[in-house]
């Protein structure tokens, strides 16, 4: 991998003849850049992503000596999305870098992203020099200002004694107890000023203290509400991935035979091909979960937030329900749904607890019985017929079955994400990477380059994409080509922004303004341009080749499939409705 | 317009009962009622140092808390301030505040304050100088004193309960009031029960 990141640092190296074989040594500590990057080391960053620029040039030239690995992106936004996928991927922090101004701003969206999602980002940031804060000097923003909102905690250093602790702290808060984006912003007379001051391990602030076991007497009463409960029903957040739960999750469902739905960041927490596995709930998630979620009389979520995407109207989710919350932030307890029976702490440690307590599962053969009959009224299904242009659901299909079960999928935002998430069969956390709370446009291909390198093995990833969304980063194919990254890019091109146009046709009278283009580039000589290599579909009968040849290139490809371009996402909640009322066809809206 | 999928239209499909109020509590549809707002005054224990402020009054400007007041000061220690925070909010906002409060990193310890705890705000009330004496007078009915005296006006300056401080406005209107200024709530709970 050292080899792809660090091609440009390394043919300099060689010519140095310089041995940079063996044991990562580690920087040496002589500025405050230096501390910044040994404290990097010592919190185990392998990787990071970012762009060049004025105030954060002493960061990178202090990179030039360490083992780190740094991968080159092409625009800032990239790099955090790239941070973010890394960190979905692997549970390790993602790092990314960016100069001040807009280097900084240009990170925005993607720390956003991050947060909304809670990913163990670490952005770190150049400042313009201490004396010029506030002048308006060239690039200078106030970049921790502007990230307050939407970072779990940030950081101004002042001081090159201590950046190397502040920027170890960063990275450990990011990852511990509900995760979230963090950042250090760096003036430049910091990382540039003298210190042999070695940071110390990295470590969470004294008074951040997440609390990781639940109330026995709560846990007891919630065991008890759960074995009483005639319809019972898990709801699996983002939360059991982030807290590497799965395993847990999966007996306790199994052992007291409970039907799970998942929310989308919550795919692959329970295999998804699995007899008490309903697939996600929410505005385009399948009928029978969302049926599920309706009826039972007791929801037991882990690890969600109870977004309205879920939700739908809060006054009609669950209505039926008593809920026991599990999560890690109190915060979230009783947030957005109230929680009769809140559990505050570790997923999997909770979810343990809840079976130590437990004597018996609840009867509810009737209600699974009631599930599977759901599952049957209301298939994921689509016509494919040969009249009609490709349709989307088969492409995703198509390239499922192609991959093997550990392949892991990015996807922009709109219709191409939902058909992505609803027709390939998830089975294992971390392989389905997107962006969910954010709905950002675009995230796709730079999480494919960041969920690339954090595979350690050789899984495919493929970026299921739009062709909108793939315009918004387009510019990052570069960086997949110059670091050799294999990676497939699958555009469902239907020359819509789709999920707009599907918008208009249900609730603005098929006023398509600004929602189709008079004409779009071509993707697959787009792909060939940047030096990847590219394809173009148009029928059934091109795709088993195209998607074997594209998995079979070792290096970055683009496939161009045109896909039916009224073709519309189903089942779907018409926001702030009642998630039984999900309609089927346009004219159920 | 294309397909979509198959199974029963939303009117065939089983209705459940019961719901939900705004506030995502299950309640027994006949006997819903909004919940009333109420005052709570929050301490929170901050670490002192840049940027804190703008941290939590952005935090209730984001999630559309109602702020009534809002002070900040120093402690004992070195390292450590106090903000004192007055909401309207009906319980839930109450709770979803100290928690979203306490999450902030720099935030070391929320309490919401007894409703007997001491609240003391100052205001400073500048009246127009035509009536001096009563106006003195006035201030002494308030436990206040004239702090400046000039031609055109005096400044008279009041501690209280909130409620005393809107008393004293409304009685000093009668002489005319030029300008205003008042602090916001400081709070601190009575006898040796500790504020955080
Ligand atoms: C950055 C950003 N801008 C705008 C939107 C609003 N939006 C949501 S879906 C969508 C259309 C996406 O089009 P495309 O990527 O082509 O995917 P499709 O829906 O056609 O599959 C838009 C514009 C967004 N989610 N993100």
């Amino acid at each position: 991998m050292s080899e792809r990141t660090t091609k440009q640092r390394e043919t300099e190296e060689a010519t140095d003849a310089e041995a940079g074989d063996g044991d990562a040594t580690p920087t040496q500590v002589t500025s405050g850049a230096t501390s910044a990057v040994r404290a990097l080391e010592n919190a185990g960053i392998e990787t990071m992503f970012g762009v060049q620029g004025g105030a954060i040039m002493p960061v990178y030239d202090a990179l030039w000596d360490s083992d780190i690995d740094h991968v080159m992106m092409a625009h800032e936004q990239g790099a955090a999305h790239a941070a973010d996928a890394y960190n979905v991927v692997s549970g390790r922090p993602g790092v990314c870098l960016a100069t001040s101004g807009p280097g900084a701003t240009n990170l925005v969206t993607g720390i956003a992203d991050a947060n909304m999602d809670s990913d163990a980002v670490v952005a770190l940031t150049g400042q313009v020099p201490q004396d010029m804060v506030g002048s308006d000097a060239f690039q200078e923003t106030d970049t921790t200002g502007i990230t307050a909102p939407i970072t779990k905690n940030n950081y101004f250093a002042s001081d090159a004694d201590t950046v190397g602790d502040t920027v170890g702290e960063a990275v450990a808060l990011a990852g511990s107890g509900r995760p979230g984006p963090t950042l250090v912003d760096l003036p430049k007379d910091v990382t540039n000023g003298e210190t042999d001051r070695e940071p110390g391990m990295p470590q969470t602030p004294e008074t951040y203290t997440p609390q990781d076991e639940a109330d026995e007497a709560a846990v007891a009463t919630a065991a008890g509400a759960i074995e009483a409960a005639e319809r019972p029903l898990l709801l699996f957040g983002g939360g059991v991935v982030k807290a590497e739960a799965s395993e847990e999750a999966r007996a306790f469902a199994t052992e007291y035979e409970i039907p799970v739905v998942t929310t989308m960041p919550g795919i692959g927490t329970m295999p998804e091909d699995h007899d008490l596995c309903l697939s996600w709930a929410g505005m385009h998630g399948t009928g029978y979960a969302n049926m599920a979620i309706n009826h039972t009389d007791l929801l037991i979520a882990v690890g969600t937030r109870f977004d309205d995407r879920l939700t739908g109207g809060i006054e009609t989710f669950a209505p039926e329900a008593e809920v026991v919350h599990v999560d890690i932030d109190p915060a979230e307890i009783s947030k957005n749904v109230h929680a009769d029976y809140p559990l505050i702490g570790d997923a999997g440690r909770v979810l343990e607890q809840l079976d130590d307590a437990m004597e018996a599962g609840p009867d509810a053969e009737a209600w699974r019985e009631q599930c599977r009959t759901w599952r049957e009224e209301y298939p994921m299904d689509y016509k494919a017929p040969d009249d009609e242009p490709l349709k989307p659901q088969f492409v995703v299909e198509a390239l499922d079955e192609a991959t093997s079960d550990e392949a892991i999928v990015t996807s922009g935002v709109g219709q191409h994400q939902m058909w992505a998430s609803q027709y390939w069969t998830f089975r294992e956390p971390r392989k389905w990477v997107s962006s969910h709370g954010l709905g950002t446009m675009g995230y796709g291909l730079p999480a494919a380059i960041g969920a690339r390198l954090a595979s350690d093995g050789g899984e495919e990833v493929v970026c299921v994409d739009g062709d909108g969304s793939f315009l918004m980063t387009v510019q990052e194919l570069s960086v997949a080509v110059r670091e050799d990254l294999d990676i497939t890019v699958a555009i469902l091109n239907n020359e819509y922004i789709g999920m707009v146009r599907q918008w208009q046709d249900a609730f603005f009278e098929g006023r398509h303004m600004a929602a189709g283009y008079s004409w779009i580039p071509e993707f697959d000589k787009l792909a060939e341009a940047f030096g990847a290599r590219g394809w173009r579909v148009d029928d059934y009968d091109e795709v088993a080749d195209a998607v074997e040849e594209a998995l079979a290139y070792d290096g970055p490809s683009v496939i161009d499939f045109h896909i039916d371009p009224a073709e519309n996402v189903y089942p779907m909640v018409p926001s702030g409705g009642a998630n039984d009322k999900f309609a089927l066809s346009e004219e159920q809206l | 317009m294309s397909g979509g999928l198959e199974g029963p239209a939303p009117e065939e499909r089983p209705d459940p009962e019961g719901r939900r109020n705004s506030q995502g509590i299950r309640i027994d549809p006949e006997a819903e009622a909004e919940p009333e707002s109420r005052r709570a005054v929050l301490s929170a224990l901050v670490e002192h140092e840049p940027g804190v402020l703008a941290n939590v009054s952005g935090l209730f400007r984001r999630r559309q808390f109602n702020i009534e007041s809002l002070t900040v000061g120093p402690t004992t220690d070195g390292d450590r301030a106090r903000i004192t925070l007055e909401i309207e909010e009906p319980r839930p906002g109450i709770e979803q505040a100290k928690k979203q409060l306490q999450k902030l990193v720099p935030v070391i310890a929320v309490t919401e304050l007894e409703p007997t705890a001491i609240r003391r705000e100052l205001a400073l009330i500048k009246v127009d100088g035509s009536a001096p004496d009563q106006v003195g007078a006035v201030a002494e009915m308030y436990d206040g004193k004239t702090v400046d005296v000039s031609q055109e006006s005096v400044t008279v300056e009041i501690t209280g309960s909130e409620q005393k401080i809107d008393a004293a406005v409304e009685t000093f209107g009668r002489f005319g009031i030029h300008e205003i200024v008042r602090t916001g709530t400081a709070a601190l709970e009575r006898g040796t029960r500790k504020t955080t």
